[in-house]
């Protein structure tokens, strides 16, 4: 243990007390008394205020206030009264407090906390003799079994949570996506025309099918994965792709098709800059080369981005090329 | 009974007949508070609970935490006949269509920010103050589970509404969870019900929030404040105030109506944000898409140093035969926060060992005084900070028009460079402000009075201290750090185990090896001396 080697302890020293107006002036008492009065009454006229702004002030009504922007009149009414009638309340006690009564510190004897030597060893020989009378020692076979039963005994409701869910299947491995079906807008559900992607601009797609799905089992399972973005780089640009051949190309003419899913975390991703073909996740600044694979150049994504093949149709509208040949979103454990 | 009683004393009598307590009404009523600005943060923390509690079980008669798709057609005009989930549109309806539900849901994302400031700043009062020894140890760690447990339930809270940004936490949540090696895909696919969104998973978040967190902080609440009553507040040094007593005000009356007055003032200012500054209006951000993101959005200020963490966290990603580990995502949000909160709630034990000290302490340390461990939160501090500034890495680049690569490197060193300069600076201001401290009691206070001597020298004149100032400036406890324990023994034999000793000696002398003591008694008297014979000198220059 160190050792303290202080060689001083701050002795009680006799501090005159100061006294407060209010103690020695009546008429400042007086005075303190009525701001406190005055404090209660407002938070009771601020109660009586709200029910009338309540009451009175149409809902819908927005305002400008400075600094806060375009407010609610009504929020702020009913909020700034009640606000205040609490406040009130408040500020009367505590300034009373301040103000008449008593200033004087008193001292307060510190005990010690630990039990007396005696009521110590007493509680061990009552456990002792408790624990004999029970002959939990004597008997191991009694006390191994019911360690193994307590230890077991939490095993159910950790099974029975089993049911929360169906467990991973191979859904972290597809998508909606498959040969021949159509790219169409995020907004509309139009189906996509290569002359309907100018080089620069980004285009959300879902695949054709999704809406109707949605429809159907009224969930956002497959656009949480299938959602992708369309972009049209300038062929003698493109540095590499992801798959594809001479013949089959996974790009038409520099439209190139990626999942819009962060590899990171999973975010969205929506800040596509054109000179550099450039993707940067909003929520971590992960960032992809659209011209070279998707790859990862920034950020905490270790992972490229996923791409589409895809190449027209007999009527001329973009379409898949197949599945992703990778899992789209964050990693996960069983992912390679 | 044959005295006649007043009808407040039959209605007293009434229950303590019952339930006895008349006893511990007494001890309570005549329980003496410290008084100090910074024992208030506390009360803070607990009465913005309180105020959780209440705006949120109003919350609850309105909200309805369900995944089902329907079509708005409340009065918010621009979401007219958009598909949404009943958990956004109810919260819709509490902004537009409930009368002051607005204010409620305002004064609950507001109450919730200053509940986790409040404790924030709570802990570091305790830990720069010294207040987590020993008898307070338990307290310490009740107080971090429930300052984990807040920004959890934060978090919860703030995913409820199904808004495009809560929808964006829960698919980064998603994200983290398939990070778990071995079982993140189960976790996942359990806490969602199947597939990422799913339509489990308000409903399920919702009970979390609503009942399960917050019925176990306020059980952990309860025993916390407890046992600040049982343990008696500490206090800081001053004149009359020792280790064995405590002085203040008795709780009937004075601390009664200032504690009870400061929730009511703590109450109206939250009502008051709530009315005139809009806090997380979800009406702007439109419902829940998987497709869609907000450029520049940011969490609650408390999940700030975890998105930062992640931020600046490179990419590292390993594959182990046929599985994938995701140490980019793993170490930021599950590794980091479990070592910070680790090391908090051991801290008290961490410094016992280290310095030896397993004293009780009611009195409370000057920062000053125990520079170590001041530099220590301040190094953590600047951790905490840097970390938390990188979650908002994007806006300083807009801001500043900077490059977010240049920024994202310089805080990935920062966040290890920095925290060491602020440790050595705090100590070093402290060991200044100790030694400012001995000069005070040795040499009096600078009086910014020049006198000249009668042979041309010009001195200042210092003034004694006050006797305020002379006991908080004793009030210092010097501790000699540990010695090294010997190698060997009497007979000459090495002494095994001494490895840990040793460390502890080292660890002892990194806490106290600097320590700038207390003048002797002998001192401070040659120096009051001193001081009486310049006053005297002073009244009487003529001499």
């Amino acid at each position: 243990m160190s050792k303290d080697v202080s060689p001083y302890r701050p002795q009680p020293a006799e501090i005159e007390h100061e006294y407060r107006r209010a103690d020695i002036d009546a008429r400042a008492a007086k005075k303190a008394e009525r701001q406190v009065a005055l404090m209660f009454a407002s938070s009771a006229l601020f109660t009586v205020l709200f029910v009338v702004a309540f009451a009175t002030i149409d809902a819908t009504t927005v305002i400008g206030l400075p600094v806060f922007g375009d407010v609610y009149a009504f929020n702020v009414a009913i909020g700034v009264t009640m606000g205040l009638a609490i406040f009130f309340i408040g500020a009367g006690a505590i300034h009373w407090a301040k103000k008449l009564m008593p200033d004087v510190e008193v001292e307060e004897e510190r005990h010690d906390f630990g039990s007396s030597a005696e009521e110590k060893a007493e509680i061990v020989e009552t456990f002792k003799a408790g624990s004999a009378d029970s002959g939990v020692m004597q008997r191991p076979l009694i006390r191994r079994t019911l360690l193994a039963a307590l230890a077991l005994f939490p095993v159910p409701l950790v099974v029975l949570l089993r049911d929360l869910g169906p467990g991973p299947g191979d859904e972290r491995f597809r998508t909606m996506w498959s040969q021949g079906r159509r790219l169409l807008t995020d907004v509309s559900y139009q189906p996509i025309r290569p002359e309907d992607v100018p080089i620069g601009n980004l285009i959300n797609a879902v695949p054709e099918g999704l809406h109707e799905l949605e429809e159907e089992v009224k969930n956002l399972n497959e656009r949480a994965k299938s959602v992708i973005i369309v972009v049209r780089i300038d062929p003698d640009e493109i540095v590499s792709q992801q798959g594809g051949t001479s013949e089959e190309p996974w790009d038409y003419n520099g439209i190139l098709a990626y999942s819009k899913v962060c590899t990171h975390v999973g975010c969205p991703i929506s800040l596509y800059e054109q000179r550099t073909h450039h993707l940067l996740c909003p929520c971590h600044q992960s960032t992809y080369d659209l011209a070279d694979s998707g790859k990862v150049i920034f950020g905490p994504a270790a992972r490229r981005m996923p791409q589409l093949g895809i190449t027209i149709d007999q009527e001329g509208y973009l379409v898949a090329r197949g599945d992703f040949a990778e899992p789209i979103g964050p990693s996960f454990w069983e992912l390679s | 009974m044959s005295v006649k009683q007043s009808r407040k004393a039959r209605a007293l009598n009434w229950a303590d007949d019952r339930f006895g307590g008349a006893g511990i009404l007494r001890t309570a009523m005549n329980k003496v508070f410290p008084d100090h600005w910074s024992f208030m943060l506390g009360e803070i923390a607990l009465y913005s609970f309180v105020i959780l509690l209440i705006s949120g079980t109003y919350l609850s008669f309105f909200f309805v935490p369900s995944m089902t798709e329907i079509v708005y057609n409340g009065s918010y005009v621009p979401l007219k006949g958009v598909k949404m989930t009943e958990a956004y549109a109810s919260t819709l309806d509490i902004s537009f269509d409930v009368r002051g539900g607005l204010l409620m849901r305002q004064i609950h994302h507001w109450a919730a920010l200053f509940f986790l400031i409040a404790m924030t700043v709570h802990m570091l009062r305790i830990f720069f103050t010294g207040a987590f020894r020993r008898p307070r140890e338990v307290n310490w760690v009740i107080g971090s589970l429930l300052l984990i447990l807040g920004i959890v339930e934060g978090f919860a809270g703030y995913g409820l509404p199904d808004d495009l940004l809560s929808g964006t936490g829960l698919r980064i949540t998603e994200g983290i969870m398939l990070a778990i090696p071995v079982v993140g895909s189960w976790v996942s696919s359990l806490v969602f019900g199947g597939e990422f969104p799913g339509t489990e998973f308000i409903p399920r978040l919702y009970i979390v929030h609503v009942l399960l967190i917050p019925g176990i902080m306020l059980a952990l609440i309860a025993v916390h404040v407890l046992l600040v009553a049982f343990h008696k507040h500490t206090q800081f040094p001053g004149p009359g105030r020792t280790e064995k007593n405590v002085v203040g005000y008795p709780l009937m009356p004075v601390y009664m109506a200032k504690a009870g007055g400061f929730f009511f003032i703590v109450f109206g200012v939250t009502v008051f944000m709530a009315a005139i500054a809009t806090i997380n209006p979800v009406w702007m951000f439109g419902p829940y898409v998987p497709n869609a993101v907000g450029a520049g959005s940011q969490p609650d200020w408390y999940m700030g140093f975890l998105d930062g963490s992640t931020r600046i966290m490179p990419a590292i990603e390993f594959t182990l035969i046929n599985y994938t580990l995701s140490l980019n995502l793993l170490i930021p949000t599950l590794v980091l926060p479990g070592i910070m909160f680790t090391l908090l709630i051991f801290y008290p034990w961490i410094e016992a060992w280290a310095t030896g000290d397993k004293r009780e302490h009611h009195l409370l340390d000057r920062p000053r005084n125990a520079p170590t461990r001041t530099a220590l939160g301040v190094m953590a501090l600047t951790f905490y900070g840097i970390l938390w500034i990188s979650g908002g890495n994007d806006i300083i680049a807009v801001a500043f028009g900077l490059s977010i690569n240049a920024i994202t490197w310089t805080l990935r060193f920062g966040l290890f460079i920095l925290p060491a300069i602020a440790f050595v600076i705090t100590k070093r201001i402290c060991l200044a402000l100790q030694r400012r401290d001995r000069d005070k009691l040795l040499h009096g206070r600078e009086t910014g009075q020049i006198l000249r001597l009668p042979h041309g020298e010009f001195i200042e004149i210092h003034a004694p201290i006050s006797e305020k100032e002379k006991a908080k400036i004793l009030s210092k406890v010097d501790i000699e750090p540990l010695a090294l324990p010997p190698a060997t023994d009497r007979d000459g034999v090495a002494v095994p185990q001494s490895f840990r000793k040793r460390l502890q000696a080292k660890v002892s002398h990194f806490y106290f090896g600097d320590n700038v003591p207390k003048p002797s008694a002998a001192e401070i008297e040659a120096a009051e001396h001193h001081l009486q014979e310049i006053a005297e000198n002073v009244e009487a220059p003529s001499h």
